[in-house]
């Protein structure tokens, strides 16, 4: 089957997740086969682009246009609907760019999108796919049965290959396209912050942490890993203490970091329905009946007004040594 | 201004959620249905849309069995003008639900179409943008901020590490996401008044579908681990498992 990866570039730089697009478009083209192409959008040359076919693209297609150095949504699908027949599948990830570009193209090419999709297979031609829904409550394996198969990816599922191979980079014409949205720019915080679904390690506080403020105690131990994110139960959210983007839960993200660690929350249902795919779930918590202990690998019981500056305190050693 | 806004009739997030006896589909005794809590938002932001104007008509459109006339009359009691139930039994393919919404939409010339930009159960973040692609129409994903002065729309959207600023031109769709704005709940008058404006019921035929689900499955239970200690001395003994255990440091 031929693949075509749909990566993502963000001022002029290849993000992370675009090799977990490629290392998703790999497996499933080494299972039937076939050959990875790789699409890259952008104002002009992207970094990193050279070194794509040491993480599974046979081929690099780049797309260049003047508005490609934001996200530009009619640009990018039209662009890709014009070469999409030619693929069995076409893979993005389920980031803000991939949930608001795949369904773009699936339309275009009028056959149906899997998204948030956890595992790829090959079946007698047609791509399978494992979606957590219900916020990963419940996990829906299913089928696509039309001639290309619209799949976007949940970020830090996939793990980038490196296979130091050598790939090639060809020109792809940009057809004519109709720009109906535009993006005016991206306001970045202060801090630059990791996104609760990207980062490694992400540190969730709730009610327990008593007032607004006391997140820098998070933020800090977030810093003490380098790789964190900051992430917030949905009471914080509601009470206006912490912004909805970091929410985790069903009403909120869905997260699968390395590292989840639960700080003052109880663990609601809802709660628990956003993190559960997390490699590993340490909670601190000063109620040993909590129900976050109930699914937490490892535990601390007692105040984290304590817990948390000798936690940080400890881990930046680790991290310096 | 004439707006659309489309609903699902989804479980409730504290729901308890068990597989059916075919293994494609949840098991829906005793589930207690609400409106998509994203779609909330859309709702909302149609009503206080038509206030500031002054002027105008809103419409709530829905997919669904006759069980999604409880939801839509749930959004007229919000405030919303009238209703279109496209009854059917749904379908597992996006694509196939936004045909059918496009049709009916298509036919209303409305001036702005919002969604939730997902539904809490299926999770398939498309429908909105499907409807726009099929209609011709400009889309703006997930927005958390919504302004819209004469023809002109601006919207900001979470993406990672930063806040998208997006534009476009009516007509155009909307898919809205948490942080845009407060619900209302129902008044009594609003119930009340609910109950006598329109809500027409059209039949209609979701087929052409090219993804099928083929079982659900309940993830694998996690085991509870153990608690490592009590306060602050047991962090020494948290980390080496990290390390040495889990390895994830």
């Amino acid at each position: 089957m031929r693949v075509l990866a749909v990566l993502e570039q963000r001022d002029g730089a290849l993000r992370k997740v675009s090799h977990e697009v490629l290392a998703a478009s790999r497996q499933l083209a080494d299972q039937s086969a076939g050959t990875v192409d790789a699409i890259v959008f952008g104002a002009g040359a992207v970094a990193g682009m050279d070194q794509l076919g040491g993480f599974g693209a046979d081929r690099v297609l780049h797309g260049t246009h003047a508005d490609f150095a934001l996200y530009c949504p009619d640009g990018a699908s039209t662009t890709i609907a014009s070469i999409g027949s030619e693929y069995g599948a076409i893979i993005l990830a389920a980031t803000a760019m991939g949930r608001d570009l795949a369904p773009r193209v699936a339309a275009r090419l009028g056959v149906a999108c899997a998204t948030d999709v956890t595992a790829l297979g090959v079946e007698g031609g047609s791509v399978t796919v494992t979606r957590p829904i219900y916020a990963g409550r419940i996990l829906q394996h299913g089928k696509l049965t039309g001639t290309t198969a619209v799949v976007s990816v949940r970020p830090n599922t996939f793990h980038p290959v490196e296979s130091g191979k050598a790939g090639s980079i060809a020109a792809l014409a940009v057809p004519s396209f109709t720009p109906r949205v535009a993006s005016k720019g991206v306001k970045k915080p202060d801090a630059a912050m990791l996104d609760v679904t990207e980062a490694s390690v992400v540190i969730s506080g709730g009610r327990g942490l008593k007032e607004p403020a006391n997140f820098k105690l998070l933020e800090d131990l977030a810093a003490a890993f380098g790789n964190a994110a900051v992430g917030a139960s949905r009471a914080v959210v509601d009470a206006g203490w912490r912004d909805h983007g970091e929410q985790v839960g069903q009403t909120g993200k869905t997260v699968s970091p390395q590292l989840y660690i639960a700080v003052g929350i109880s663990g609601a249902i809802q709660h628990l329905a956003g993190m559960r795919t997390a490699r590993t779930i340490v909670a601190i918590n000063r109620d040993k009946d909590a129900p976050i202990f109930k699914v937490a690998d490892y535990g601390i019981v007692g105040d984290l007004f304590e817990i948390l500056p000798r936690l940080t305190e400890e881990v930046r050693k680790i991290r310096s040594s | 201004m004439k707006i659309a806004v489309c609903l699902k009739r989804v479980p409730d997030t504290t729901a308890k959620i068990v597989i059916g006896a075919t293994r494609t589909a949840i098991d829906e005794t005793g589930v207690k249905f609400v409106p998509n809590p994203y779609d909330e938002f859309a709702l909302e932001a149609a009503i206080a849309l038509k206030e500031q104007a002054g002027a105008g008509e809103t419409t709530v459109v829905a997919v669904g069995t006759d069980a999604s006339q409880e939801t839509l009359r749930t959004a007229l009691a919000m405030g919303i003008d009238r209703a279109v139930l496209l009854q059917s039994a749904g379908s597992a393919d996006g694509l196939v639900v936004a045909r059918a919404l496009a049709a009916e939409l298509k036919a209303g010339a409305y001036d702005l179409i919002l969604f939730g930009k997902l539904a809490v159960d299926d999770y398939n973040h498309q429908v909105g943008v499907m409807v726009a692609e099929l209609l011709g129409l400009p889309c703006i994903t997930a927005a958390a901020k919504l302004t819209v002065s004469g023809s002109a729309v601006e919207a900001e959207r979470e993406i990672e590490g930063g806040v998208e600023m997006m534009a476009c031109a009516l007509p155009a769709v909307v898919t809205c996401d948490k942080g845009l704005n407060n619900p209302r709940l129902p008044s009594l008058k609003g119930i009340m008044a609910a109950k006598k404006k329109p809500l027409d019921v059209k039949p209609v035929t979701l087929d052409g579908a090219s993804f099928e689900i083929t079982s659900l499955e309940l993830p694998a239970e996690r085991q509870a681990g153990r608690i490592v200690g009590e306060g602050a001395d047991a962090v020494p003994a948290l980390l080496a498992l990290l390390r040495n255990e889990a390895k994830v440091l």
